[in-house]
């Protein structure tokens, strides 16, 4: 149902026309998107006005917008801000908070990246100092999915003059707050908008324990990364799909080029890496619905895992098309711009490697 | 009668094994009672040594069996490659002659499809099968047969007439191979061990009863011996698991087992010993190294995944889900994973890995893992065969134009060396 609900709504045509604005997403369809079917609430609890699913059925929404390639602030609302307020939030806060994120009226993000593109607590150099009962912050923060235009902003920041995990927190500020400048960057993959933002002084509030970021902000990325595995397979199994249909209807040397094995032998590997990977995901998925304590290790396998397959089978696609699969007409190159996004995003597969690695104490 | 229900079949396996069953009974005449009692195969008809039960029930049964330590009917090796063929091919003489016998483990099978000239293309074989005073006659030779030099019996596929399609020509036969015409010789393999036999065929004999289905029909016949290797096998697993339980019963039980499984000691091995890695780079401190740590984590995520993957498969099977893709997947993931794990072994050994036997890392099992890993990709139905299968049958590609369908055998083109 889903899946014919995002193709009707979010076709190619439609992916064209959204990447080219400045938003990169539109709020009249994002408001039907989530009155119809609910989907910002998806994991956030029913006591505060979500669907009170898991990890495993936001996996299976993330799959279906990663094969429509949506383009909405779906990731950034839900998976990073959602998960990171429901992670970290005190109970009140989350009564605030989260309500009018599942109703799809407040759109949010979480900004953690720097300017210097580490992915953990250690590159946050973005300060917060205490300012009465609020605090005030300073500081650069890049990469911000949905930045540009998000009602709600999480900024992960630290004590003047802490390092490392320690002294960091999350804070909660409105994204036309006095004291924050914020601009879109030139992304590669016009559908993953990504934004820079300034802080001189912002007024923010403190989201929960004041110095427990790290573990929050942790747990938060984690689940994330186990989340952009499914969207990244649903986005593979969608090329694989139009690969193999292209070559079953293009003719050559009298025969279409899907009986030629060359053709058949590449399919068949498409296969192997799209079903592994989504293997991977969905582990990773019912990782973290389960709060297992591998999920850290799982999370970044699958992470990997999807990124790699993503780009594989985005690369297989482009080359199964020959000549018109390099043109801005084929529609390959936007799923291909978002398999080299996403293969960054969160960290690139050798990191998650190395995380996995220690995640299994070795 | 209604339909049986777990808890009824349960509960009278259960009773059954608590009047019949003991560890102190000898192997024959355990297995004897077991099979009279159609609790050794539950799922095969009740006028052939079964319960009729649907399938579903012999975990059920086998449960109650390990529950109290009994010993199975014989399974392992190609003997049930063997039953199932002939319960589904045979006639009421293949079935009273042989299927006793393979469930009390007293005939050993082997399987004789391959030959020198026909490998991945089973159906081009060229043992000739003739009616000859009302007997076959058999000349030619086959390949790759394990277990051939104890085997009593052997699934032979032969050919019976080169004036038709390929596939036509064949027919299935049960041979005897304790006969002086059948010549079996052990064939070396590049890690040393002899796992595999070629075997001859000079005039040897079969009484006209011995063939399997019609004559020409053999083709079906072998697709269903090769259905069921496969779904046994995820490649090859036809080796059983002794239980390590004391008694003369389970003496008599691993010895059996241990003849079935001794042309495959070096399998693990071959399947490239995952499990060895993180161990291995730990104590060459090797661990230590960012890039063999990549190259490890890269093995570890295939390996999972393959096997994360197979989990899905039998998921799917067990909730009576249509099979979906990735249960085609499990033989071609397998290889890669094998592969890896020799790159990765190599990274970790250093020099070591020039070395073999006593002087080589671990006693030369590492040696034996790099040069039997290449078997994988071959054994079962090679690599690219694999992608045929995954292409045709599950993606639904046409396949490519043939040259040797349309025509009769003899006018097909054939290796010069067979």
């Amino acid at each position: 149902m889903l899946r014919r609900f995002l193709q009707e709504k979010s076709p190619p045509s439609v992916v064209r026309q959204l990447m080219e604005s400045d938003a990169g997403w539109e709020r009249g369809s994002w408001v039907e998107l989530n009155q119809q079917l609910g989907l910002t609430g998806v994991h956030i609890p029913e006591e505060y006005g979500g669907q009170g699913f898991g990890f495993v059925e936001l996996g299976i929404v993330l799959e279906e917008m990663g094969r429509a390639l949506l383009c909405a602030p779906y990731f950034a609302t839900t998976v990073l801000a959602a998960t990171a307020i429901m992670n970290a939030g005190t109970k009140a806060q989350q009564e605030v908070l989260l309500p009018p994120i599942a109703l799809g009226e407040t759109v949010a993000t979480l900004a953690f990246t720097e300017p210097n593109g580490s992915w953990d607590a250690s590159g946050v150099e973005t300060t917060a100092s205490p300012d009465g009962g609020r605090f005030r912050l300073d500081g650069i923060k890049s990469f911000v999915l949905d930045g540009h235009t998000a009602d709600l902003i999480i900024v992960a920041a630290r004590a003047p003059g802490s390092s490392g995990e320690d002294g960091l927190s999350l804070f909660t500020t409105r994204g036309d707050a006095p004291g924050l400048s914020r601009r879109a960057l030139k992304v590669l993959d016009p559908t993953r908008k990504l934004a820079r933002l300034e802080f001189s002084g912002a007024p923010a509030d403190l989201l929960g324990e004041l110095g427990g970021g790290a573990e929050t902000l942790e747990k938060t990325l984690t689940q994330a990364a186990a989340c952009l595995a499914s969207e990244m397979v649903g986005g593979a199994e969608r090329l694989r799909e139009s690969a193999l249909d292209y070559a079953n209807l293009r003719m050559q040397f009298g025969r279409p080029i899907a009986s030629f094995q060359s053709m058949k032998h590449k399919q068949a590997d498409m296969l192997v890496d799209v079903e592994l990977a989504k293997s991977a995901a969905y582990a990773a998925a019912s990782a973290a619905a389960e709060d297992d304590p591998k999920l850290p290790a799982i999370a970044s396998l699958a992470k990997a895992c999807a990124s790699e397959a993503y780009l594989q089978t985005a690369i297989h696609t482009i080359q199964i098309h020959g000549g018109i699969g390099f043109t801005w007409d084929n529609d390959t190159h936007l799923w291909f711009k978002r398999a080299k996004s996403s293969e960054v995003f969160l960290g690139d597969p050798a990191w998650h490697r190395e995380r996995m690695l220690r995640a299994w104490g070795a | 009668m209604s339909e049986p229900t777990e808890a009824a079949v349960r509960a009278e396996a259960r009773a059954w094994l608590e009047a019949n069953w003991s560890a102190e009974l000898g192997l024959a005449e355990w297995r004897g009672r077991l099979i009279d009692s159609g609790w050794g195969m539950p799922s095969w008809p009740t006028e052939w040594h079964g319960r009729s039960l649907p399938p579903a029930f012999d975990a059920i049964v086998a449960d109650e069996m390990r529950r109290v330590g009994a010993v199975s009917v014989a399974r392992s090796g190609v003997r049930n490659l063997a039953a199932a063929t002939l319960l589904e091919h045979g006639g009421d003489f293949h079935k009273r002659k042989f299927l006793r016998r393979i469930l009390t483990g007293e005939d050993n099978w082997c399987q004789l499809f391959s030959e020198p000239g026909s490998g991945s293309d089973l159906a081009g074989a060229l043992t000739r099968a003739e009616l000859k005073d009302g007997r076959w006659v058999f000349n030619g030779s086959k390949v790759w047969t394990t277990s051939a030099h104890h085997a009593d019996w052997g699934l032979l596929l032969a050919r019976t007439d080169s004036n038709v399609p390929k596939h036509q020509g064949l027919s299935y036969f049960v041979l005897d191979m304790r006969q002086s015409a059948v010549e079996v010789r052990q064939l070396r393999q590049m890690n040393g061990h002899a796992s595999f036999n070629q075997v001859f065929f000079t005039d040897a004999e079969a009484p006209p009863e011995h063939l399997v289905g019609e004559v020409g029909g053999g083709w079906a016949v072998a697709t269903t011996t090769l259905m069921h290797e496969r779904r046994g096998a995820d490649g090859m697993r036809l080796w059983g698991a002794a239980s390590e339980l004391n008694g003369r019963i389970y003496d008599e039980e691993r010895a059996e087992i241990a003849t079935v499984n001794e042309p495959y000691k070096w399998y693990p091995q071959r399947a490239g010993r995952v499990d060895l890695v993180l161990e291995r780079a730990k104590a060459t401190g090797r661990i230590g190294d960012p890039v063999v740590r990549q190259e490890i984590a890269k093995l570890l995520t295939l390996s999972k995944t393959a096997e994360w993957t197979a989990r899905r498969a039998r998921a799917a099977q067990a909730q009576g889900r249509p099979p979906g893709p990735e249960g085609s997947l499990g033989k071609l993931a397998a290889s890669h994973v094998a592969r890896a794990a020799a790159r990765v072994h190599t990274l970790i050994a250093g020099a070591d890995a020039m070395l073999t036997g006593e002087d080589g890392p671990m006693d030369g099992v590492i040696a034996e893992i790099l040069i039997s890993v290449p078997a994988v990709s071959i054994a079962g139905g090679t690599d690219e065969i694999q992608r045929n299968i995954i292409s045709e049958r599950v993606l639904r590609m046409p396949k490519e134009p043939r040259s040797d369908d349309d025509r009769p055998f003899r006018d097909v083109p054939k290796n010069r060396l067979s």
